[in-house]
């Protein structure tokens, strides 16, 4: 037996050497790493991630080398992971959930040398960085649909955690579906998850039995779409991801999150080592967020219209959230014409005048 | 605050729905665990199922032939935790864990080229008269063949357990092997046959969360419904009708807290959420003054020279 516990040891310590060794080898090839909340195959938002990892490993060939770890759950676990990540030679990782934010800090700190981004969070150190899209852009286009699509002036949304980018999705869409249908509703449910396709069809399915024909959502999977089609009727957008095997019907647009220009300029920065700190927080104008193919079933007029605001949000023309806005409370928030700055937008936690219900605490 | 938009009938109708895959994969846990095998891999089973019967039915164009598929990939892939446990003797909990890890990868494998796609339907149990009452028709008499299946199935083990020799051999095993095996009955032969049907039983639970309550194909889409399965085994205290009362329990708060939210009632939702595991809790509590408890063989293996 200890002969045998002996040659195991022995075993594990030429393994990890010739892992050091195999590590001392690569170090010509840029290694980077990518955290994932959900699976690859979620169909939404890290499929999309995973896009951008892949078209990062075309673009550089054999110059990188990509690993990533997918259902990586927000907590003490994610810390973990990414210090695995790091030990393992990471030279950039990308953590791309908002829930990832503390323990991204955390493991910073212990790896000075490696650069760390994170995705839709706010704390930044000198080797952390911070992207997102201004997905509330594209939310307003799909409001201005939704508006115009909803028979029963009841659209459904589908939040996941109440955080700002989830709530300013909310006010967005909300503001825009307000405009041009003054008698719209929403119901907002929150799931308490970015991935679980059974909650999120149940979601769908509640709000549908309770009037609503539109469904927004702001979860990773397409079940809303499965259920509403089984449902029929009740139309759906696509997030993060196309989603379009769920077109014509019930998916009639989408927001599309397009990562990779970003995350093969950042993995360029590190090869070159012009990597620095920074902050990006692009929209519809740099093609960040992405408005997915009108479905037929929305008329003409209406896409006319959509396209039209979608042109105006990119060329800077026009702020979703310009004023006179109020918040829920009725208190003043932004003077006409006024727009709003992007620290407010960044914490975002108040809902806009009209939405009902409190957001949870 | 409106109450009035929630349909009760609808609430209680879909919490069934809600219900289901967790009843399946519950019962099959109890079968397993009454044998005295504790496995962990439901997780991997259910998914396992998920996928092999999304699969057949799209390529079959039958929801039952999925249905068949998915309880004998839940079965097939329990037969590599027969082999590890009962075979080799290898730990239980680090065999389960084993079991969920592969079954959740292999699914992955599997799922690839079926995302996106829409099974076939199941026809809704439609009788002329008790289907069209009122109330009671659309909670009782207008589901999917599969949730009766699934309470029948519960009534079965139930009373197999309870009144027949086959259900008192494999309960001797659970209690004390030693003491079955002195007795003649094959304990291992037993413990493979409850770990198959526990198998087939998580993979139609996975299959009815991909083929009828969601209804698509997506990786890693039972989400960890496996292990309420395992929590609710406990909760249950490993009594069939209990399963019922707890999955409808699990169901029935994750259904009524998002009715409750659509309607724009301001209750914490993360109370709610937690009410299920409270309550498991609590009832622990109560077990341990309750007569019933774990089947003492549980999670011990057996090798008939020991």
């Amino acid at each position: 037996m200890n002969i045998k516990r002996r040659s195991l040891l022995g075993t594990a310590v030429l393994a990890l050497s010739l892992g050091l060794g195999g590590a001392a080898l690569a170090q010509d090839k840029t290694k980077v790493g990518f955290i994932y909340v959900g699976p690859i195959g979620d169909g939404g938002w890290t499929h999309e991630h995973d896009q951008g990892r892949l078209a990062v490993e075309k673009e550089f060939g054999d110059k990188v080398e990509t690993v990533y770890v997918e259902n990586v759950p927000e907590g003490p676990d994610a810390e973990r992971v990414m210090t695995q990540m790091a030990l393992n030679g990471a030279d950039l990782i990308f953590t791309t959930s908002f829930g990832f934010m503390d323990a991204t800090i955390n493991v910073a700190k212990k790896f000075p040398k490696v650069k760390f981004e994170h995705a839709t969070g706010y704390k930044r150190a000198d080797n952390v960085s911070t992207y997102s899209a201004r997905f509330y852009e594209g939310r307003a286009v799909q409001g201005t649909i939704a508006g115009r699509m909803t028979k029963s002036n009841v659209v459904g949304y589908i939040g996941s955690y109440p955080i700002p980018e989830v709530i300013r999705g909310i006010n967005s869409a909300y503001i825009h579906a307000k405009k041009v249908n003054p008698d719209v509703q929403f119901k907002i449910v929150w799931a308490y998850t970015w991935f679980d396709p059974a909650k999120e069809a149940d979601a769908a399915k509640v709000l549908i039995e309770q009037g609503a024909d539109v469904i927004l959502q702001h979860t990773d999977s397409t079940a809303p779409h499965a259920a509403a089609k089984e449902k029929g009727g009740v139309y759906t957008f696509g997030q993060a991801s196309d989603m379009s095997e769920y077109a014509p019907m019930p998916r009639i647009s989408s927001i599309i999150d397009n990562w990779a220009p970003y995350y093969i300029e950042r993995t360029k920065a590190v090869i070159d080592g012009t990597w620095e700190s920074t902050d990006t927080w692009a929209g519809i104008g740099p093609g960040m967020v992405g408005i997915g193919e009108f479905s037929s079933e929305i008329p003409a007029d209406v896409q006319a219209e959509a396209n039209a605001l979608k042109d105006k949000i990119a060329s800077g023309e026009y702020h979703p959230f310009t004023g006179p806005l109020k918040k829920q409370d009725g208190s003043d928030w932004l003077a006409e014409g006024e727009t709003a700055d992007d620290g407010t937008l960044a914490g975002m936690n108040f809902y806009v005048e009209g939405i009902v219900g409190d957001i949870p605490q | 605050m409106d109450l009035s938009q929630i349909n009760p009938v609808l609430l209680i109708a879909s919490l069934m729905v809600a219900a289901t895959p967790l009843l399946l994969a519950t019962i099959g846990e109890l079968v397993v665990e009454r044998a005295g095998v504790l496995n962990l891999g439901v997780e991997g089973m259910m998914i396992v199922g998920a996928i092999s019967g999304f699969a057949v039915a799209v390529e079959t164009d039958s929801a039952w032939l999925g249905f068949l598929a998915a309880a004998v990939g839940g079965a097939v892939l329990s037969l590599l935790f027969v082999l590890l446990t009962q075979v080799a003797l290898a730990n239980q909990v680090a065999s389960g864990l084993a079991l969920t890890l592969f079954g959740l990868g292999l699914s992955s494998l599997m799922g690839q080229s079926y995302v996106g796609i829409k099974p076939p339907a199941m026809a809704r149990l439609d009788i002329p008269v008790l289907s069209d009452l009122p109330v009671i028709g659309p909670i009782l008499f207008r589901h999917d063949p599969l949730l009766y299946i699934a309470i029948l199935i519960i009534a079965g083990v139930w009373a197999v357990l309870t009144f027949t020799r086959a259900g008192l051999i494999l309960r001797a095993v659970g209690e004390n092997h030693d003491a079955a095996h002195a007795l003649g009955y094959k304990v291992v032969r037993i413990r493979i046959m409850a770990i198959l049907f526990g198998g087939a039983c998580a993979g139609l639970g996975g299959a009815y969360i991909s083929l009828i309550r969601v209804p698509q194909w997506t990786e890693g889409m039972t989400a960890g419904v496996g292990w309420i399965a395992l929590a609710l085994v406990v909760f249950a205290s490993w009594k069939p009708w209990r399963v019922l009362l707890g999955a409808y329990l699990f169901g029935g708060i994750t259904v009524l807290q998002l009715n409750l939210q659509a309607a724009g009632v301001a209750i914490p939702v993360e109370y709610l959420a937690m009410s299920p595991y409270v309550v498991t809790i609590v009832v622990l509590v109560i077990l341990s003054a309750d007569k019933s408890r774990a089947p003492a063989s549980l999670g011990r293996p057996f090798h008939a020279t020991s």
